[in-house]
């Protein structure tokens, strides 16, 4: 066979692989799509010719107009800057304090032992409630934020890391075992890689916490973010503003969360695709 | 020396190899399993064998007998037990890197690659990193998996994984080759092919090898000498030679001496007449 119609081939098969993905996108997007064009679209017609109380649930459009003057006029960016910034730190420090006292109690069982009370009593209480205290301690800037996301998103890395650590196969751990491998040696080769699925599974949870924890935080006092933007257009009863900072926060979101999905992929390349231990 | 010397002079018998100095002795080797609630399970009773130096021994026996046992107490695995272990003439206190151990289950890290599983002993003793790149290269070939270098363990084949677990226990040189049942998830044909190969490993690599197996047949083709295990408590009940030649084909289980070996060891374990013999992996 000729090169050139070996190339050919090889587009001809490209473009059939190029049709087929399209394909499969159309299938899997078309039903959320559509859901959406339908919500959207009763929910504007209610709002113009239904009567629905712009108060209570202005019109789609209404909400985009103010979601594209929030980023004309600079506001948004600059307040979505300030509360990206503290649910990141929050989100760093919940991510090392997690795994890194995770990863201690499972080596040290004293360690383990003394903090499970206290541990637990922690994780049992509502972290939301101690925003106001946190306020006082920490004042009106970025950081008491910050401590309010990473004390909400550090159980879930804790856990999940705990579960991870402890969850490897003794087979694996045998591997080394017999070669006289160290301690920190069978955790940096196995043990952290191999509880790296659970971790991933908690870090998930945790970049949803860590906005929940700097909205909130903002809602209690501070200078600037989203939570008090929110604040301000709710006390004007601008209500479609308020949705579109709602619509920006959800799109946020789901960007740290498709983040995290990609960062999992590229470090959990060898574990399939659902959180939680690996097969092979 | 004299320890040795003193070894040989003991009346042998046949648990003793036929020849050269024993690599690994083991002497009135015992262990019991502390259980839950204070019971105590008695895995080995007064286990003594000898293996020599470049020599093939299998250990066969019925399941819960206490195989696994005496092969984690070889790697190190265990430590409390009573009697005495020594390899190269130093008694063993914990893993030695004399020994070179396969699982049942390749037990490879999914995140690595062939090549980067078959190097991790290297990356835990601190071996030169050239020398044992080249090294895992050559093993990955003599195993016959040229090519899959870059592979993960899960684009493999249960055989290939095995293969992978085979030259990552030898990527060290150790003077000592434990597999537990390596092959025992694979089908017959895979696993004849394997049992064909690893004798060629062995032959090529002069190691001293120590197999557990539930196939008699995998132990009489593989081995110079055959150990026969009972349970409750395990010790061992007979040391069976082999006395084919080598280099042995898959062919061999239509020799005379081939079957003859293998019904023997069958009737001390189940007492029955065995039926045919059909395959290697059997
Ligand atoms: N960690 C353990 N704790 C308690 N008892 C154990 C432990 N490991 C093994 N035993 C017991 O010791 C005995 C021997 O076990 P071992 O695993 O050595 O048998 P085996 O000959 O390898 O069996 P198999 O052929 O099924 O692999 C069994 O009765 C088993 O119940
Ligand atoms: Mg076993």
């Amino acid at each position: 066979m000729s090169r050139e119609a070996r190339g050919m081939m090889s587009r001809e098969a490209r473009r059939l692989r190029l049709k087929r993905a399209a394909r499969r996108c159309f299938a899997a997007l078309w039903p959320p799509l559509a859901f959406g064009a339908l919500v959207l679209g009763g929910w504007e017609a209610g709002a113009r010719w239904g009567g629905l109380d712009p108060m209570m649930l202005p019109a789609p459009s209404e909400i985009a107009e103010q979601f594209q003057l929030g980023f004309a006029s600079g506001l948004y960016p600059q307040h979505l800057g300030v509360t990206l910034l503290q649910a990141m730190i929050g989100f760093g420090i919940a991510i090392c304090a997690g795994v890194g006292i995770g990863a201690l109690i499972s080596a040290v069982p004293l360690v383990e032992r003394t903090l499970n009370p206290f541990l637990i009593a922690f994780e049992a209480m509502p972290k939301i409630a101690m925003a106001p205290l946190v306020i006082v301690w920490f004042g009106y800037g970025i950081w008491s934020k910050v401590v309010l996301a990473a004390a909400i998103a550090f159980f879930p890395v804790l856990v999940s890391t705990i579960l991870g650590l402890r969850a490897c196969e003794p087979g694996r751990l045998d591997v080394l075992r017999c070669l006289g491998a160290s301690r920190a040696q069978v955790f940096r080769l196995v043990r952290l890689p191999s509880a790296l699925p659970f971790i991933f599974s908690g870090i998930n949870v945790a970049v949803v916490f860590v906005l929940l924890g700097a909205i909130v935080g903002e809602f209690v006092g501070a200078k600037a973010g989203l939570g008090t933007l929110i604040l301000a257009a709710n006390e004007n009863l601008e209500t479609a503003r308020v949705f579109s900072i709602l619509a920006l926060l959800a799109g946020m979101g789901m960007l740290l969360h498709f983040g995290v999905t990609a960062l999992r992929q590229r470090l959990l390349f060898w574990a399939g695709p659902q959180a939680g231990p690996p097969t092979a | 020396m004299t320890a040795i010397d003193d070894r040989r002079a003991q009346p042998g018998g046949l648990n003793q190899p036929r020849d050269g100095t024993p690599l690994i002795a083991v002497r009135e080797l015992s262990k019991v399993y502390p259980m839950a609630k204070g019971e105590r399970v008695q895995a080995l009773s007064r286990i003594n064998m000898e293996i020599g130096q470049g020599e093939f021994v299998s250990l066969v026996g019925p399941s819960g007998c206490g195989k696994t046992t005496v092969l984690r107490i070889l790697a190190g695995l265990i430590a409390d037990y009573t009697g005495d272990v020594s390899v190269s003439g130093k008694s063993l206190h914990g893993p030695s890197r004399e020994v070179g151990v396969v699982f049942q289950d390749a037990n490879l890290m999914p995140w690595r690659t062939a090549l980067a599983n078959v190097l991790l002993p290297a990356e835990v003793l601190g071996l030169n990193r050239k020398q044992a790149r080249a090294r895992a290269q050559e093993l990955l070939s003599m195993v016959g998996l040229e090519g899959f270098e870059r592979k993960l363990p899960g684009e493999l084949s249960g055989g290939m994984r095995q293969r992978v677990a085979i030259a990552r226990a030898l990527i060290h040189d150790p003077a000592v080759l434990l597999l537990d049942e390596p092959f025992g998830a694979l089908d017959a044909m895979t696993r004849d092919t394997m049992n064909v190969e690893l004798a060629a490993i062995a032959a090529r690599s002069k190691k001293t090898v120590f197999l557990i197996t539930h196939s008699i047949a995998e132990a009489v083709f593989l081995s110079d000498r055959v150990l026969v295990m009972s349970s409750r408590p395990g010790r061992i009940v007979e040391v069976i030679p082999v006395q084919l030649p080598r280099p042995r084909g898959l062919d061999i289980i239509v020799d005379l001496g081939f079957a003859a070996t293998v019904l023997r060891i069958r009737r001390l374990l189940d007492g029955d007449t065995a039926s045919a013999l059909p395959s290697i992996a059997h």
